[in-house]
């Protein structure tokens, strides 16, 4: 059978999105999470989709998926019995970190739990110096008897990081085998393999929870594998990364960290093809989902990127409260903000909304399903905001005097309000909440809002972008087609990548062009080894770049270098290319001071295709648009319900203006136009909301 | 509509002000990323901000160095004294490494660039980094007097017109041990404050602005008032403290008198120890700032810090006390007193508002600094020099336990020993948690580090101590126990002084134990899981459970 349909599925914390696509055809499916067994929530989604298409598994050519189950693990601390094992000495580079207060003036921070408790963390007799020679040798029976110990512990999965392994990975390599003797199944990450750069915390942190969340991912794609495979399908799966790339399958058993942040990754990739298709060169994209909202800044049509992430932050917006991962991810701010955000009141009887969540099960008190507190979604209901017979696709019936119960007990009483003054506080606080993240991450960057576009996704966006906008002083913003499931379509367009990185110091004076170019092919063979054979070798381009500072600086620039073989004469095009990049970050360079590359990287992959603008083609004929029917919402800035139009979106078309306020129904979003904006249908079928330049924010 | 408008120019004036803080903190990213200086690039130890046309400080990156805060906020106007608005032309860039009129000590370079706007002065930039040498005598703890603390760069043109001043970097580079390191500083310095430079002109292009004028004195008022609000919560009166430190030959009494009033927080110094011969002596420009961090940390922590906020803060010492040391006064370790600071305002403040004060921290940071030579022969050239920052534990706050190997007060980062071991022959044998030495109580001190440290090759390495607390622990309050002391032994038992220059023989083994912060409240009270907790994971020993806690199971 010829296969050629592309599918992809994106699990939430709350839903699960799946979107098959044929040629210019595409069918959407969304169902709830199944958070004990995801991939049950995958096949019913897959097998949603193939219905409504009338296609069959087997004719599906490429599979990707992305998944939160990583994330949600280490956040919910939900992941393997894991255990370290550290050189003798440093048991405690974990907890030790990097010693200082990620807010200077705040005696009582909090610090993230370590994902391994020191009654885990295990030491073992051995040392490499930082040239990488054993000082001290590894003893194969003290691992011997480290791995009864583990027995005994119950560990299901060790995460070895030896100091210095990243110059030489012999003592990790043994650890590991005699591990693998001594508890065959254990699930074991090197540091050497998942991060093999210098700085101990870093690597052992990385490698920490690589381990912690190995058995679960190895699990869970076996178990998914299984089921497709009995369900006929013979394509091929990748998964997507916290960097917007696909791995393959075996790529991602080996190195599940690189998932952590994976579910956002498809989102950034919709969001700047997006921005592509409509010129848009600045964009906010907004994805609000029910767990969390993700806010990324796409600049020229491509997200930033950065190598160092930290999950799971104490202090939500603080820089260094958090774990971090030395892994490539997409630039974001992520804050515990969705439809399924648990509201409350606090000690100073303010209403706070998340960051906990009812995600999809028990869910929101409006789904029925056994969920008890008021959660985002029950005040959108409450307000009118939702239409009861028509949520996520029509799969749940929303029971609106459930909502209206659980917003009662848990805010409207305590505090002495009616319950559709509460739920408009709990949307307001929780649009407030989006505001000061999206804010702080925009000017942490020294960017300024007003001249951005916001694209909103996943959801829950569509329906509180507006608030949003206003609060942000935000003039335009969009709507795009399939908004609801945004994140999964984006994945349909990653390119597959794989990125390598490694320490390997040279110093430009010392210039040994043979042995950098030994290193870098075996960087190459080895990233072709995870890219495997599923991607044909010429749409693969491959990329190198030396992380390089003069010599006695702390922190790289990156560079990119030729891929080909390296000679004596080529220290002088680096130099050359550092210092142009260089001057233009930090204006002088320094003079007779010598050049080290302390790094690199091999890049592989196949290149986004970003869309052609849409063409400007004739202006489609204006007209009002049809109006489905009226409904009653309440106005909680007025304190009164008012009547305002519903549209369907299936029945709107390019031109076509809407009335402010209202709402556009469709099958996995709502959106809501408020009066500050005027809202049209723009060529490719995108809501566009528009405000007057002049007119500033009221908050 | 006018109220509209008020509101809107509100957001406005808010929004633009955020944008200053997030300038200086590109401009500090900016030095940290270009610099040589290891506890610079590693650490953080550094300061960048921005300045109006009077030398007020308008925004300050948060970076690990409280020491620089209310320093570095003066240095502006000492430039200004020196060299006059009208005498800066576009291009120009001035230097110090003043103690008095800097941060405090000769390793700090500090260096401002005054910001042109279409042609016309419109704010200062000012940076400073601390520098790994900058000459004076071999053994840095062993200055007599400030001249033997290195090279003295008096308040000079460093940039003239885009054109760097040839002379003066020549001296500097024949003055240090590490001439293309500390040009390399100098130079990064430079380009931070030219970052800055290119992205305020870019804020004040994108937001139409002519001047700062108007912002300057919204971000100084709002910032007065919002610290004068928290003052007046405060019960008002006079409460004294006294504390006592290790010192060198003798200890060292710190005294405290602080009153509160309605116009703010006074703190004057009379009764603490005169000016020693050794060089632990505080330049009052640094005394002032490690004051307003103990301060502001309990009375006014989410302002952001600027001339206005920093102004209801005021002290006062006598001339030629160890507080207000007077040139020539050697001043080189002057951190080893100031980061004292902290723990003797907190005494004062304890006894006033006890729910808000933590116990007594482990203070100075337990650096692991080093030198030494590759080869037998000892020639200069094949020396070696590395440092890295560790840390003891924080006292114990009234609602919980204080952080184990965590710095306070100064929040620079720990290094990474990997990167230490690139540097130097020195290996790092062991570097973790030391049980025991967290003072026990109701809540509990944060636990101090075992290091050990031994040359890699067959020679001895010097270890140069500059730390506190191993006479005199951190205390305990309420109850609590006091942190455990730190200690310096060689493995083949000899103990070692807190201060000074140790040789570390070949094949010998130096021992660190960095002291534990002090415990809050009877330990008996403690919760009992949190005691079995901590006997679980190792923090305490079954003995400390059973007879400090009182755990009978």
């Amino acid at each position: 059978m010829e296969k050629y349909l592309r599918l992809s599925a994106d699990v939430g914390g709350t839903f699960t999105d799946v979107v098959l696509e044929d040629g210019n055809q595409r069918w959407v499916g969304k169902v709830l999470t199944t958070p004990e067994a995801p991939e049950q929530g995958v096949m019913a989604g897959i097998d949603q989709v193939l219905a409504a298409s009338g296609r069959n598994i087997g004719m599906i050519g490429v599979f990707i998926h992305g998944t939160t189950l990583a994330t949600n693990a280490v956040i919910e601390r939900r992941g393997a019995r894991t255990a370290l094992i550290a050189t003798d000495g440093f048991r405690d580079i974990l907890e030790i970190g990097t010693e200082n207060r990620y807010d200077q003036y705040e005696l009582a921070l909090e610090r993230p739990r370590p994902l391994i408790p020191r009654s885990l963390r295990h030491t073992v007799r051995e040392r490499m110096d930082a040239q990488g020679r054993a000082i001290l040798p590894l003893i194969g029976e003290d691992v011997r008897n480290l791995a009864r110990i583990l027995k005994r512990q119950a560990v299901e999965s060790v995460a070895v990081a030896f100091l210095h392994s990243y110059a030489n990975p012999a003592h990790e390599e043994q650890t590991a085998r005699i591990l693998a003797e001594e508890i065959p199944g254990l699930s074991i990450s090197l540091s050497s393999r998942i991060c093999p750069e210098i700085r101990e915390y870093e690597r052992t942190s990385t490698t920490a929870a690589n381990a912690y969340v190995q058995p679960l991912i190895s699990g869970y794609l076996g178990r998914l594998g299984q089921f497709l495979g009995e369900a006929g399908f013979t394509g091929n799966l990748f998964l997507i990364t916290s960097g917007g790339a696909l791995l393959t399958v075996e790529a991602a058993r080996s190195l599940p960290v690189r998932l952590i942040e994976s579910g956002p990754a498809g989102g950034a990739v919709f969001a700047a093809r997006l921005a592509a298709e409509l010129n848009e060169p600045r964009i906010l994209a907004f994805d609000m989902g029910g767990t969390t909202a993700k806010i990324t800044l796409i600049e020229n049509f491509r997200a930033d990127r950065t190598r160092l992430f930290e999950v799971d932050r104490a202090a939500r917006f603080l820089k260094g409260s958090g774990l971090p991962l030395r892994i490539p991810v997409v630039e974001m701010v992520e804050i515990g903000a969705g439809g399924g955000s648990i509201a409350g009141v606090d000690a100073l009887r303010r209403v706070t909304v998340g960051p906990v969540s009812a995600s999809s099960v028990p869910g929101p008190a409006c789904y029925g399903r056994g969920g008890r507190h008021a959660t985002v979604t029950d005040a959108d209901l409450a307000l009118g905001l939702l239409d009861p017979g028509h949520f996520a696709g029509g799969t749940i019936g929303l029971d609106l005097s459930a909502a209206i119960a659980a917003i009662e007990t848990d805010v409207a009483a305590p505090l002495g309000l009616d319950p559709q003054i509460a739920a408009y506080a709990i949307h307001e606080i929780v649009c407030d909440n989006m505001a000061t993240a999206a804010h702080a991450h925009v000017v942490e960057r020294g960017r300024r809002l007003d001249r951005h576009a916001i694209v909103a996704f996943g959801g829950a966006a569509p329906l509180h972008v507006a608030r949003l906008a206003e609060k942000l002083g935000v003039a335009r913003v969009i709507v795009p087609p399939l908004a609801g499931v945004g994140s999964a379509v984006g994945m349909l367009r990653a390119p597959v990548s794989f990125e390598l990185v490694k320490s390997l110091p040279a110093r430009l004076s010392r210039f040994n062009p043979d042995r950098i170019s030994e290193l870098l092919e075996q960087m190459s063979r080895e990233v072709r080894g995870h890219i495997g054979d599923v991607v044909a070798p010429p749409s693969l381009r491959e990329k190198r770049l030396a992380f390089m500072r003069y010599v006695g600086q702390g922190h790289e620039i990156t560079v990119e270098i030729p891929v080909r073989r390296l000679q004596a004469t080529d220290a002088e095009l680096f130099r050359t290319l550092y210092e142009e990049d260089y001057r233009a970050l930090f204006g002088q360079v320094v003079p007779d001071a010598d050049i080290e590359v302390v790094g690199w990287s091999v890049h592989l992959g196949t290149d986004p295709d970003l869309p052609a603008p849409a063409a400007a083609a004739a202006a489609p004929v204006a007209r009002e648009a049809p109006i489905d029917r009226t409904i009653r919402m309440f106005d909680g800035a007025r304190g009164r319900w008012i009547e305002l139009p519903a549209y369907r979106r299936e029945q709107l078309r390019p031109g076509d203006r809407l009335s402010s306020p209202s709402l556009v129904l469709e099958n996995e979003t709502t959106t809501f136009v408020s009066t500050r904006f005027r809202a049209h249908i723009d060529i490719i079928g995108s809501i566009v909301m528009e405000r007057d330049s002049g007119e500033a924010g009221d908050d | 509509m006018t109220e509209q408008h008020d509101q809107t120019g509100l957001i406005d004036r808010q929004i633009m002000w955020n944008r200053l803080i997030s300038v200086v903190e590109e401009q500090a990213m900016t030095l940290q990323r270009t610099a040589f200086s290891s506890i610079v690039r590693e650490s953080g130890d550094l300061s960048a901000g921005v300045f109006d046309l009077a030398g007020r400080m308008l925004a300050q990156a948060v970076t690990g160095t409280p020491g620089h805060v209310n320093s570095m906020a003066l240095a502006v106007g000492h430039m200004l004294a020196r060299h006059p608005a009208q005498t800066l032309a576009p291009g120009d860039v001035l230097i110090t490494n003043d103690p008095w009129l800097g941060t405090g000590h000769t390793y700090d370079f500090t260096v401002v660039t005054p910001f042109f706007y279409r042609g016309r002065l419109s704010a200062f930039f000012a940076c400073t980094s601390h520098i790994m040498d900058i000459g004076g005598v071999y053994q840095f703890t062993d200055s007599a007097d400030v001249f033997m603390e290195g090279l003295y760069i008096p308040i000079l043109k460093l940039v003239e017109a885009g054109r760097v001043n040839r002379t003066l970097m020549a001296m500097i580079r024949a003055n240090t041990r590490n001439p293309v390191d500390t040009e390399g500083d100098t130079y990064s310095l430079i380009a931070c404050n030219e970052v800055g430079c290119r992205r305020l002109e870019r804020m004040m292009d994108e937001f139409g602005l002519e001047d700062l004028e108007s912002l300057s004195s919204h971000i100084l008022e709002t910032s007065r008032n919002a610290v004068l609000t928290e003052i007046r919560r405060l019960p008002k009166g006079t409460w004294n403290h006294v504390l006592t430190l290790d010192g060198y030959e003798a200890p060292i009494h710190l005294q405290a008198s602080l009153t509160v009033s309605d116009r703010g927080i006074h703190v004057d110094f009379t009764g603490s120890s005169a000016t020693v011969r050794r060089n632990i002596n505080v330049p009052l420009c640094y005394t002032l700032a490690y004051t307003c961090f103990g301060l502001a940390c309990i009375v006014s922590r989410n302002i952001p810090n600027n001339a206005g906020s920093l102004a209801p803060f005021t002290i006062s010492a006598p001339e030629g006390s160890i507080v207000n040391a007077q040139k020539p006064a050697p001043v080189a370790c002057r951190h080893i007193v100031g980061l004292m600071l902290p723990d003797l305002v907190f005494g004062c403040l304890r006894q006033t508002i006890p729910e808000r004060v933590p116990a007594e921290s482990a203070g100075v940071l337990w650096g692991l600094n080093v030198r030494g030579y590759r080869s037998p022969r000892q020639i200069p050239g094949d020396e070696f020099t590395a440092g890295v920052v560790t840390t003891g534990g924080m006292g114990a706050l009234p609602s919980r336990d204080g952080l184990s190997a965590t710095g306070f007060p100064s929040g620079v980062r720990g290094g990474s020993i990997e990167i230490f071991e690139t540097q130097s022959p020195v290996i790092v044998w062991r570097k973790e948690f030391r049980r025991d030495s967290g003072g026990a109580g109701r809540t509990r001190g944060g636990l101090g580090q075992t290091i050990e440290l031994e040359n890699g090759i067959d020679q001895p390495f010097l270890f140069n101590a500059s730390v506190e607390r191993v006479r005199f622990p951190a205390k305990g309050f309420a109850g609590g126990r006091d942190g455990a002391a730190g200690r310096l032994t060689l493995r083949s038992g000899e103990k070692l002084a807190g201060k000074g220059l140790h040789v570390i023989p070949a094949g010998d083994r130096l021992l660190i134990r960095s002291p534990g912060g002090g415990g809050l409240g009877e330990p008996k009270e403690r919760n009992r899981d949190a005691v079995r907790e901590d006997l679980r994971e190792g923090l305490i020993s079954p003995d400390a459970a059973k007879d400090i806690y009182g755990l009978m199971d």
